[in-house]
Formats: structure tokens, sequence, C-alpha cells
């Protein structure tokens, strides 16, 4: 291959490292009005009163929004990205008299400059009914405190949501009968594990800017993930019809799926489509560390089976989600917990996954890279180096004992075949790459300090199979060079070069001759847009297909023009020619210039694709960490990972993708945590108490691919962007475990802790 | 009040209100490069050269910038340009958010040293975050720099 499987540079890459004014407030029009929230105090509270008046006073100020101006009747939305109808149920309006956490929209300030806007906000009076908040989400389900009381809530989809029961969702699903395989089990691992909400922490705050355009339309440019379902919650949010807004996204400062919710939207939406002045909104980073659409917090009970020969036979998950004040990705985050934890079990022959997703006063979790997954892997495959550990196996043995292996159906994931996977040999590779045996469990450095090694598998989807759509556009421009239209949101992943490559190599060309352009609702073809690790796999078959088909027309219009038939005809990147006197030939340079002139075959082709699977990658973690016996103080010295992405269509991208995820998943296992104080006040308000890894918190993370083949992907391609922050909390809490001699259930884990622990280092 | 400024070379009088920071002064004059990601003092994002020292200019009062020379990346882009290629080659700019004030402080780094060791160039980068790249892919663009540039130099 020429293109494919190649690292080669982003696109952008030297617009972005050379500081070009491309990110949506550096593009945005120095006369919008500046865009701020008044936000509650309160976790739950009914605004009985709002007075607006002196805030109106003051100079420069332009309009003041409460939920007065929201109009009777109007029907609530959902933030969430999804394909509609929504899973997430329709439980917000823009501006609400129930406010349901710390940070909950009260008013809505648009002003000529941020002075005279935060003065306004100090002036609006509010008289609250302050409600007793329901915060711990144990309590949540069938708690008398109801986070949505009112009655036009509304649930679109079979989730099992209960507005009356605090429920955003309930499943259940599973095969074969668990209690009984239990039962005959020699080994039960029962255990409860507690991960915490954590932030995305994307370098750019949420931001977007409005104006209006020469039809008198709504056009929003904003910092997304998803463009058309925008359209959809912006056209919801506001009562107007979609025919009247325009979402575009330029340059994208990090989203890790926190821009799969439309955050930041609706506001200045509201603004310009009222005032018809453009607007813009930016969210400080307190804002976007304290109402925001961080990780489900999840409690999660594993029971997991086994033989004492290490058959691992059954799984028993019941996982309780906390989706916070609002639902968005609720009924969906949680499924994945135990629908991509599971099924890495090919031996298992029952399985049992109960959900719940409860509602409190707390911040509205949202998607994050991983989406559950990654709560769910931190049990599953803690319990699983629980289970080596009390059957004195290597938990790496044990692992390939057990694993799904290609070709083998797997009963929890949606019973799909398992049509490509490398764990095995992932396994294998890992194993080599940090020398586990030499290391495997501990060492004492005779200075004070323990190190220890620990594995976990991962794995996760390639989009979501029967639901995301990915189109792309191509088009032969004059002297031979395409356009590549996409809807997909190149959120610094680098889906506009790889979506380049996967075309520049059906159509023979360099990737310098195509020009790629997205993702705007007015003109790109539909895509759902950037999550659930879609796009290379999904939007990436669409533009190999479509790529083919203007093959075929570039073949189709040469051949009339050398006078053959079509079938007589091949076209080799640069000439069509007569199959038998290749010297009969005419230019892609000449065949582009008569595609304009005369010409009824049109050189434009759009192709949409959906996959009716979702085929998972796979990966194989393994941390060595250092713990200094006396202060608990852990740093991870070398993480490796070895990863079935199927083919890599762009090699540096994929290694950069695997590195950024896992020191993510890092910080995750030991740095990162969202904290309420007894008001339900989030206490990680900025980066200075919200601790995301720096490069000394880390030494060196070793990445290597172990490809299969998928066959339904863009030339071998499944997912990458997911499936990599998975692994770091359970191989970590397992090499703690290795070092100090105690297991940790709830994540971070801190330094307190291990240096707290009792009987440690014996 | 009025504060007279070298910015990127070019001397400028300009009537700044006394809390104006120095990232909302250089934003202003057109140099969007400067970036915020916090408003703590965090994240390094918004670092610009005042009289070639780096500094937060989110934390910079402008008016601390009088009589003085400030530089963004807008001042240094062959000198960005020659590094940033090698970041280019890694694929490790992702989404490009950080990288400004990223590549400032490697400009700044290697004109204090400019040879710098491993460890010397995780420490003075240590107030550069980023959320994408595990920060792997930066180190070894950084790494492969000095060493064309060692190369080089030989020659």
């Amino acid at each position: 291959m020429k293109t494919v499987n190649k690292g080669v540079r982003k696109k952008d890459a030297m617009q972005l490292l050379t500081g070009k004014p491309v990110y949506t407030n550096d593009l945005a029009p120095a006369e919008c009005l500046i865009v701020k929230l008044l936000r509650s105090p309160h976790a739950n509270a009914v605004i009985e009163d709002i007075n607006t008046d002196i805030a109106m006073k003051v100079k420069g100020i332009e309009a003041i929004y409460t939920w007065r101006d929201i109009p009777e009747g109007q029907m609530r939305f959902t933030c969430a990205g999804q394909t509609y109808p929504e899973p997430s149920p329709y439980d917000r309006l823009i501006l609400d008299k129930h406010v349901r956490f710390v940070g909950d929209v009260v008013a809505i300030v648009a002003g000529e400059n941020e002075k005279c806007v935060d003065k306004a906000i100090s002036l609006i009076k509010v008289k609250y009914k302050v409600l007793t908040p329901l915060l711990d989400f144990t309590l949540a389900k069938d708690n008398e405190i109801l986070v949505h009381p009112e009655d036009n809530w509304e649930s679109l989809c079979p989730v099992g949501a209960d507005n009356k029961r605090n429920l955003c969702a309930h499943d259940e699903s599973s095969s074969g009968d668990i209690d009984k395989t239990l039962s005959e089990c020699d080994i039960v691992i029962d255990r409860t594990y507690h991960t915490k909400a954590v932030q995305q922490t994307m370098m750019e705050t949420f931001r977007t800017f409005c104006t209006i355009d020469m039809y008198g339309r709504l056009n929003v440019v904003s910092s997304t993930q998803i463009v058309f379902h925008c359209r959809r919650i912006i056209a919801n949010a506001l009562g107007i019809p979609k025919t009247m807004v325009r979402v575009s996204k330029p340059r994208i400062g990090g989203g890790f799926g926190a821009k799969q919710t439309s955050i930041s939207e609706i506001y200045p939406a509201f603004v310009t489509w009222h005032t018809k002045k453009p607007s813009k909104i930016l969210f400080s980073r307190e804002e976007s560390m304290t109402a925001s659409t961080p990780r489900h917090e999840m409690q999660l009970h594993v029971r997991l089976g086994a033989m004492r020969d290490g058959r691992i036979r059954g799984i028993d998950l019941y996982t309780l989600s906390n989706t916070g004040a609002y639902g968005e990705h609720g009924p969906t985050t949680v499924g994945l917990s135990g629908h991509k934890s599971i099924p890495l079990y090919g031996s298992a022959e029952s399985f049992r996954f109960i959900s719940d997703v409860v509602y409190t006063n707390r911040m509205s979790a949202g998607a994050y890279r991983g989406y559950g997954a990654t709560q769910g892997l931190f049990a599953v495959e803690s319990a699983v180096n629980e289970l080596a550990a009390e059957l004195g196996m290597d938990p790496i043995a044990l692992r390939e004992l057990n694993i799904t292996r290609e070709g083998e159906v797997m009963p929890a994931y949606y019973s799909q075949m398992n049509t490509s996977c490398a764990l095995d040999r992932c396994l294998e590779r890992v194993k080599r790459m940090i020398n586990w045996d030499e290391k495997y469990p501990c060492r004492d450095m005779g200075n004070g300090k323990v190190r220890s090694v620990g594995m976990a598998m991962a794995m996760q989807g390639s989009g979501i199979s029967g639901v995301d759509v990915g189109s792309a556009t191509l088009r032969l421009n004059e002297t031979g060079f395409y356009t590549l239209n996409i809807g997909a949101a190149d959120m610094g992943t680098g889906c506009d070069t790889i979506l380049a490559q996967i075309a520049a190599e059906v159509l023979e060309c360099d990737i310098e001759d195509i020009n790629v352009y997205g993702a705007d609702t007015d003109v790109s073809p539909y895509d759902s847009g950037s999550y659930a690790s879609s796009t290379t796999y999904v939007t990436g078959k669409a533009t190999e297909m479509c790529a083919l088909e203007l093959r075929s027309r570039i073949c189709e219009l040469g051949a009339s023009m050398l006078g053959v038939e079509r079938d007589k005809a091949e076209f080799d990147g640069r000439a069509v020619f007569v199959s038998d006197e290749p010297e009969k030939r005419v230019e892609l340079f000449d065949i582009a210039t008569a595609s304009m002139c005369g010409n009824n075959i049109a050189l434009a082709v759009t192709k949409t694709h959906s996959s009716e699977i979702s085929p998972p990658p796979f990966m194989v973690g393994a941390a060595e960490v250092e713990i200094d016996k006396e202060t608990g103080e852990i740093e991870v010295v070398d993480y490796y990972a070895a990863v079935d992405c199927g083919t890599t269509i762009n090699p540096n991208l994929a290694r950069v993708q695997a590195e950024g995820g896992i020191l993510q998943g890092i910080g995750m296992a030991l740095t990162e945590n969202i904290t309420y104080n007894e008001n339900g006040r989030v206490l990680e308000n900025s980066l200075m108490q919200y601790k995301i890894p720096t490069r000394v918190d880390i030494g060196h993370i070793h990445v290597e691919f172990e490809s299969s083949y998928e066959n339904e992907g863009p030339f071998g391609a499944k997912s990458i962007g997911e499936v990599v922050i998975n692994t770091p909390p359970p191989a970590i809490a397992d090499a703690v475990y290795n070092a100090v001699g105690k297991r940790f259930y709830e994540l971070p884990i801190t330094p307190e802790q291990i240096a707290n622990a009792e009987n440690k280092f014996e | 009040m009025l504060i007279t400024v070298t910015l990127n070379g070019k001397k400028q009088q300009s009537d700044v209100e006394p809390d104006m920071l120095l990232i909302d002064f250089v934003r202003a004059h057109g140099c969007l490069s400067v970036k915020r990601g916090c408003e703590t003092s965090n994240c390094g994002l918004c670092t610009v050269f005042l009289d070639d020292k780096p500094v937060l200019s989110c934390s910079v009062l402008a008016a601390r910038a009088d009589g003085k020379s400030v530089t963004t990346l807008e001042g240094l882009q062959e000198e960005a340009s020659e590094f940033a290629e090698f970041v280019a080659d890694q694929g490790a700019e992702q989404c490009g958010f950080c990288n400004p004030g990223f590549v400032m402080n490697v400009i700044a780094m290697l004109r204090e040293n400019p040879d710098p060791s491993e460890e010397e160039i995780k420490e003075y980068l240590a107030g550069n975050l980023c959320r994408c790249s595990g920060y792997e892919g930066q180190l070894r663009g950084i790494l492969n720099f000095l060493d064309m540039r060692r190369r080089r130099d030989q020659i």
C-alpha cells in the first residue's frame, strides 16, 4: 500500500504547531456580544423570584434571560449528541425554575464586554426555595427526593427510565444460568468497585459563537464533535425549525467525548436568535470543571466464578451509574460497563449483567473516552487479577486460558462473532515487552522503594452497530485534484488526514492531491459525528466506497473520451487507458478539464455507510510502578501496551492516540478525582486541584501494534481512540497490590491510602 | 493608561485598562496563537516572552509590559517551524491547542540550554500541559530535533 499504513503528517499539523488562528474563539467576530451564565449556588432549589431590573441598567448590557423567557409548553430536550430518537431522556430546559446542581444555569446575560456582563451578573437578585439535595447515588433509586419530579420529562426510547423513581435507565441481560454456574464453581470472587467521575480536561474549554446569516438563519460555529446532532439539539432547545440552524466546526482543541454533548451551544444560540446580534460564550476552566459532562461515577458489583484449574465459568455484574442532574449518555454508557468487559472471557458459559442509572443533584455526567467500558474493565479486570492471586496463577497465564478468540461468538457482546482478534498475540507481546517473568510480581529495590508490575486487558467497539452513519463526498476538480467532504469531526485525532489517506490509496494519488473539508451541516454529507470510536471504521469505509465509485466514474468519462466501452478501459491514478492498448490514454488533467465542458457524467460521488457489526479493538497493558515504602508515593516508571486496532491506517497517529489515552488512564488511576462538599459543590474547580498528569509524572509509555485484519473495515482497520484508556486503572491497581499486599477497590489510588494501608509491604 | 510595548519587534503605544492582562492585550493585537487554557497559571498555553524570558501572559498585567518587548509565536515563525516539523513527523501536535505555548517554551529552553538531557527537557517543560499526546511524541520530536542539530553542527 502506498498511503495507507504510512505515518504521514497530519494535514493541519504545521498550521497548528505554528499557532495559526483556526479555533472557535480565533474566528469569532470582534463585535460578538459576550455571553455568560449566572449559576445556581444550590444543589437543589426552586427559583421563587428573580429580579434583573438593576442588572439591566448596567451600561453595555444587551439582554438578560431567565426561566420566564422560556415559553410555557416548551418541550424538554437532551444535550446528548446521539442518533434520534436519543436514548438519553428529554429532561432539560435552557432555563428552568428548578435548578438541580451547584452550577445549574439561572440566567443568561449578554453584553458588550466581559466587565459589564460580570457586573450585571453580580446585580441579579434571586430568591431560592432551597430543597434538600440528593447527593449519594447509592441512595437515589426510589428516594423521596426527586431530581426530576416534572410531568413533561420524557424518555423517547425503552431504556427502563422512570423519573418518579430517579431512574434514568435500567437494563438486564444474560446468557445461561449464572446462579447455577457460580454455585458449581470452586472459587467465586465477589467484590464491589467504585470509579469516580473524572474530567476529560481537553485544553480548549467549551466555546461557541453564533451569527445570523444572509438568509436570516442561525449560524453556529462551535467546538463540537457532533455538528448534525448539535443542529437538532439547538432547534429543540430554542423551539425553532431545524431549517433555521446551521452548525459548523473549525479546529477543535480536544474533545475526548466532552464535546459529544452540546454544553455551550444553546446559550449563545438563544441570545443571537433573540437579539439577531452575533454572540459568543467561552466557558472558563472553572465552569468546565464544575458544570460540564464528566465520566459517570459507577459502583460495580462483580461475581466471578472459576474452577481450580483457572477456567473462568461465569461473570455476574451489577452496575450502578450516577448520571447526576441530567441524563446525558446515562442509558448508553452503563451498557458498555458489561458489554465491553465480560466478552473478553470467551470461556465463560454464562453471564448476567444488570444495571441501574440514577439521577442525583450532582453535575451531569456525559461521554468520556471509554464510555463506561473503562469503569467496567476496572472492575472485571481487577476481579480477574484477584482470582489469579487466589489461584496462585500468573495473571497472563490465566488470561491465555480464558480469552475470546477470533471466530468465536461473544454472547455478552450482543452475540456477535469475534471477526478479528489478536488478543492472544497482544498478551505474548506485552509479556515480552515488559520482561514479565523477571519482574512479576515485585522487587525490593533496597532503597526504601519497591518496584512491581500489573497487567490488564481491554476492548471497545468500532462505532455503534446498526446505528452510526458515516458519509463521504469526493469530487474531481480541474487539473485533477480532489475534494473530500466529510461530516466527521477531526478534534485533533487526525481523521481529516486518515480519511484522505484512504481516499488517496484508492484513487492512487498523493495525499496532497486531496483537500479535506468538514464539518458543516449545510455542506457535509450526513455523519453521526466523531464518537463511539466510529470515524476510521465507519466513515473510513464510506470514504473507501466513495473513492471506488469515483474511480469508476473517472474511468467511464475517460473511456468515452477514448471512444471505447467502459469495461475496456482502466484507471491508474494518472490516466485512463485502453486495457489492450495502454498507449491509448487520456490524462486525469484532461478528464478533469473535460468534466467541466459539455459533460453529462458527474465526477462527484457521495457514499454512506453503516455497519451491522462493531468489531472490537483489543489491547493488553502492563504497568511497572515504583512505590516509596514510607510515603506511599507512586510513580509509573514504564507502561507497556500492545494494541490490536486492525490495520493502522496511520501508525504515527495510532501510536499517539494510544500514548495519550494511556496517560489519561494513568491520571484516572492515580490522581484525578471529582469530590463534593456536603452542599454538593465540586471541590476540584481548577487545574490547581484537579491534577492531570504532567510530563514529570510519567516515565515512559511504550506502544506496539499486533494487528488483526477486519474484513468489514477500510483496509482491515478497526478503531483506536477509546480502547487505549482502559487498561491503566486495573493494571496499576494490581501492580499496587503486588507491591503493597493490599487491594484497592476505589479510584484514584493515592499515596495517602497506600501509606495508611495496614500490614503493608509484608 | 498609555503603555508602549514592542510587540514582535514593532513598537506601539496603546491605551489599556490598568487591570488588562497581557494575554488579552496580545490577542487584541492580533496575536491569536496565545491561548487561555486555565485561569490559575497551571497549563502553560499562554506562554509569551517578556524581554526574551518566558512568562505566563494570563498572570502578567499588560501594564507590566510597558517599555518592554513582548514576543509571541507570531514573531518566531521561522524558528518555530524548524522545530515544529519534528513534532509534526510524530503526529504529536494532535489537537494543537497547547502547541503554541509548548513551542514557545521549547524555544526558550533551547536558548538557555542548547543541548538539554531528557530529564532537563521534562523539568523545563513540566508546566506545559498536553492532554492529547501523553507527552511521548513531543519528547521524540524534541530529541529528533536535537539529534538533527547535533549532526548538522558536526558537518
